[in-house]
């Protein structure tokens, strides 16, 4: 009982970070049906970018978590500025193109940004300094963190804040109407490329919040943690049903849960024979068994073919 | 018979060329070059798989490196020290192939009713599963060692003495890999302009008027998965032999990602394409890690990114940049470029 | 008279909504029979549930003497039904000529195998193929595109090539819908001719149109459906008087 409440108060820490990686992949795959490969990408550089501030900001007498936010508004300020120049050069001029080159391009993103940032920062790990409160409180004989607290909290805010966003806002019905119909969204008078736009502006913003908790929770960056990340929140998207921002979130927090479950009781349940290292199986084995039974995700709209 | 005669002409100095490649290449450049090109026909080989599934049928698959990774696995346990197994490479090259397209099949099965997008996403994650499979077989039974993963595999071939003249293993290799993937041009080749071939194609079109037109389509798609997988498993096999070392390490994603790009960037669908594409990748990235540590030498004085860097950044902008400029592709196919004219 | 098709108290719903209620109808061999009625009314429901598209919630079809598995679409084509759909369904980057070319995907059975090793026999029977195909691209006039990519042909052509492509697959029921959609006067007349043309060679025409003129003109027995009903089948000059089919089309009330 205790594994179990501690796995289902790492697996929503965990699963909170997936659905706010998950939002970026589905808000852009809603509006273009693009899947950004290079997304995850953009986390890896927000986490970066907010360790580059922590370091320049040690010295100062500032309190830890106000550095903390300052790293966070400077790496989603270089974010969003990030993700609206990727759009720009890389998929708006292929917007007419054939399904498979965006795509392409967008593997082409994600390879040079891992490049770069490998230059900036190195092949190396770096630890990141703990900047929030690290006490842990006893919760039925599990421990919960301050850090995971605030990352829960965080994750729950900004989710709140975007659903509200796109539902009860008029830029939010803009951006329903042009993922629905791009034309008669246009008709109307809604500018598809601005919309597009900002789609990126918000996904970018919402990994750099996310590029910041998760390397709070691991307090480790590396130019390279983008991959997995992004690759397990794409998962989580799809899970839900791509395309629907609830969906994401239920799939991300799902599937932070399936993946510390797993990890907690895969010895115990296979008698020893498969450890925790086949936990990066898990995330795979459910969306696969997800899809097969639910082609569409878990919230997807049933898309049936019509004649 | 006149246009026979140049045909025939035309085939024998492509073969000519063909044979005398590997001398001229080593001779100029080196025996790390030949190397190269061996694996740029193993590429090639993988790419024409992957083609079948993704450039004729227009099943995305994002996990194709695991019917390689099988290939090479099949080869590594049945022609190394690890059990003590040694059978030769005309009796592995097949079996490799059938057990590769039997997991084609199997993990083609559960995936035919899905759409685009979530089809590539299963594939990927299939890719995965074997690749920690893989990586994690070692206990309780030590099946594939692990992450350490199988070395003193058998080698394809060996140095050979002819009228008193070394003939390095590599030679022989190459001439090995040009003959299998002239086979499997000539195979691929074939079926696209079959039964079969149509009906990928039809599908790719519009799977409900391919239905209507009384295909088959879930047996068509598993003949697709099934097909490639089994190149697949061939040039895994060949890569196992030519490496005499495999580990999951060779088979992630990226390697995926690599021989997908190869088959979009070159001209999905369209074999001289797709060989292009597969040449492209492979020797320009090698050219800019050769050169990319000299130059910057004599430019700048000292080196500012490590080759291996420099590769990766540069294919980065090369996949943008065609894209960009040639979204069908280096040399699309004759149906897509007459759509590129009208178009213009 | 033989019955090529009966199809019994057939029912589809979408959710709550009864798109199908109980639709009884008897095509025989030999015959153009047409099927009308407003938007909405059913139409292409009906004919997606006999070609296998979608599968029925009730009743039963018999076609030609045997009951008609329709678990899938391509099973009802290989029993003799073939179709064409209202927004034309190509394969767009096909050739007109290779588009009829798998049409006979079914009556030709060239393996993986003989592919590879491209055996004699293959040979012939592409060659075969190949000879039908353009048999069935000059029967219905456009022989002389047979190398033009399906998406680059006219309106007009593209609808010929789908039903030459449905003549491929050697069906018993031709199943047009709404062919005459979009053509000009000149355009549905050839059309016409074409249809009765398929009928004269021994092909039962199964047709969905709007196109009233054409219908009455053409078809020997007409159902109407409205609401997802059948509330006429007679032959034309008998349902054109029918108060209810008036009503349908002329929109006075319901009684219920």
């Amino acid at each position: 009982m205790e594994t179990f409440i501690q796995q289902l108060i790492n697996g929503l820490t965990l699963g909170s970070i997936y659905a706010l990686v998950a939002l970026g992949y589905t808000m852009v795959y809603g509006i273009l049906g693009l899947i950004n490969f290079a997304h995850g990408e953009v986390v890896m550089i927000g986490a970066l970018v907010a360790l580059a501030v922590y370091k320049a900001l040690a010295a100062t007498l500032l309190p830890p978590p106000l550095i903390l936010l300052i790293g966070f508004a400077v790496a989603a300020l270089v974010c969003t500025a990030l993700g609206w120049t990727i759009e720009r050069i890389a998929y708006r001029p292929l917007r007419n193109a054939p399904r498979l080159a965006p795509l392409i391009t967008a593997i082409g993103v994600s390879i040079v940004l891992q490049q770069l940032a490998m230059l900036f920062w190195g092949r190396s790990y770096h630890s990141v300094p703990a900047l929030l409160p690290a006490e842990s409180h006893d919760i039925l004989g599990a421990r919960i963190s301050d850090v995971q607290i605030i990352i829960m909290l965080a994750a729950a805010l900004s989710m709140t804040g975007l659903i509200v966003l796109v539902q009860r806002s008029k830029l939010g019905r803009a951006m329903r109407a042009t993922a629905e119909k791009p034309e008669v969204a246009a008709l109307m008078g809604v500018d598809a490329n601005k919309i597009i736009a900002l789609t990126f502006i918000i996904g970018s913003a919402l990994a750099a919040l996310a590029g910041v908790l998760v390397s709070a929770n691991y307090g480790i960056a590396h130019y390279q943690m983008g991959f997995l990340l992004g690759l397990k929140a794409f998962t989580a998207a799809v899970l839900g049903g791509i395309g629907n921002i609830g969906g994401a979130v239920l799939g991300g927090i799902l599937l932070g849960i399936i993946e510390a479950m797993g990890a907690g009781y895969i010895g115990d349940l296979t008698g020893g024979v498969l450890g925790s290292h086949y936990q990066d199986i898990f995330c795979f084995m459910v969306l696969i068994a997800v899809l097969v039974f639910r082609p569409s995700g878990l919230m997807g709209e049933k898309v049936s073919e019509r004649a | 018979m006149q246009e026979h005669q140049k045909k025939i002409a035309g085939l024998a100095l492509i073969g000519i060329a063909l044979a005398a490649l590997p001398f001229v290449i080593g001779m100029s450049f080196g025996n790390a070059w030949i190397r190269m090109l061996d694996f740029a026909l193993l590429y090639i080989m993988l790419a024409l798989g992957l083609n079948i599934v993704v450039g004729f049928a227009g099943l995305l698959d994002l996990g194709y490196i695991a019917f390689y990774a099988v290939g090479a696995y099949i080869y590594a346990l049945l022609a190394s020290p690890h059990f003590g197994i040694h059978w030769p490479l005309w009796a592995i090259l097949p079996l490799g192939a059938v057990v590769a397209g039997l997991f084609g099949v199997l993990l083609g099965a559960p995936t035919l009713r899905l759409r685009g997008d979530y089809l590539a996403i299963v594939t990927l994650g299939f890719g995965e599963i074997i690749r920690i499979f893989l990586n994690n077989l070692n206990a309780p039974v030590n099946i594939t060692n692990g992450p350490k993963g199988i070395a003193g595999i058998d080698p394809l071939a060996k140095s050979i003495d002819i009228f008193g003249y070394q003939l390095h293993s590599l030679y022989l290799v190459y001439y090995l890999f040009v003959a299998l993937a002239i086979l499997i041009v000539i195979v691929t080749m074939r079926l696209e302009n079959s039964r079969l071939g149509r009906a990928w194609v039809a599908i790719r079109e519009d799977e409900i008027a391919a239905k209507a037109c009384g295909i088959n389509t879930r047996n068509v798609k598993l003949l697709a998965f099934a097909l490639g997988a089994s190149f697949g498993g061939v040039a895994g096999g060949l890569f196992s032999g030519f490496q005499q070392f495999v580990s999951p390490e060779s088979f992630g994603l990226f390697e995926s990602i690599m021989v997908l790009c190869m088959v979009v960037l070159g001209g999905m669908g369209n074999i001289p394409g797709v060989i292009l594409g597969a040449v492209v990748l492979t020797v320009l990235p090698e050219l800019f890690r050769h050169w990319a540590g000299p130059m910057q030498m004599a430019l700048f004085g000292q080196t500012y990114i490590d080759p291996e860097s420099m590769r990766l950044l540069l294919f980065g902008i090369a996949l943008i940049l065609v894209m960009r400029f040639r979204p069908m592709g280096l040399l699309p196919s004759a149906r897509r470029k007459a759509e590129l004219v009208e178009h213009a | 008279m033989t019955v090529l098709l009966s199809a019994n108290n057939i029912a589809k719903h979408f959710g709550g909504i009864r798109a199908l209620k109980d639709v009884s109808l008897t095509i025989n061999a030999g015959e153009i029979y047409g099927l009308i009625g407003p938007n909405g009314a059913g139409k292409t429901t009906f004919f997606n549930v006999i070609t296998g598209l979608y599968q029925r919630d009730g009743g039963d079809i018999v076609f030609d003497g045997q009951p008609l598995h329709v678990d899938s679409p391509h099973e009802v084509t290989k029993a003799g039904i073939a179709r064409t759909f209202q927004n034309i369904r190509l394969f767009a980057e096909m050739s007109a000529l290779e588009n009829v070319m798998v049409g006979r995907h079914l009556r030709s059975k060239g393996s993986v195998l003989g592919a590879i090793l491209r055996t004699a026999a293959v040979r012939a029977e592409e060659a075969a193929i190949q000879a039908k195909a353009r048999e069935l691209l000059s029967y219905v006039g456009i022989a002389d595109k047979a190398d033009i990519r399906a998406a680059s042909l006219s309106y007009g052509d593209q609808r010929r090539l789908e039903i030459a492509r449905a003549l491929a697959t050697e069906p018993k029921l031709l199943a047009l819908d709404e062919p005459a959609a979009g053509m000009n006067a000149t355009e549905t007349a050839a059309l016409r001719t074409l249809i009765e043309k398929v009928r004269a060679d021994g092909t039962t025409v199964l047709l969905i149109e709007h196109d009233v003129k054409l219908i009455m003109g053409l078809c020997d027995r007409v159902a109407v459906l409205d609401y997802g009903e059948k509330i006429a089948e007679d032959v034309p000059a008998q349902v054109q008087k029918d108060p209810r089919v008036v009503s349908a089309y002329l929109g006075v009330p319901h009684e219920s």
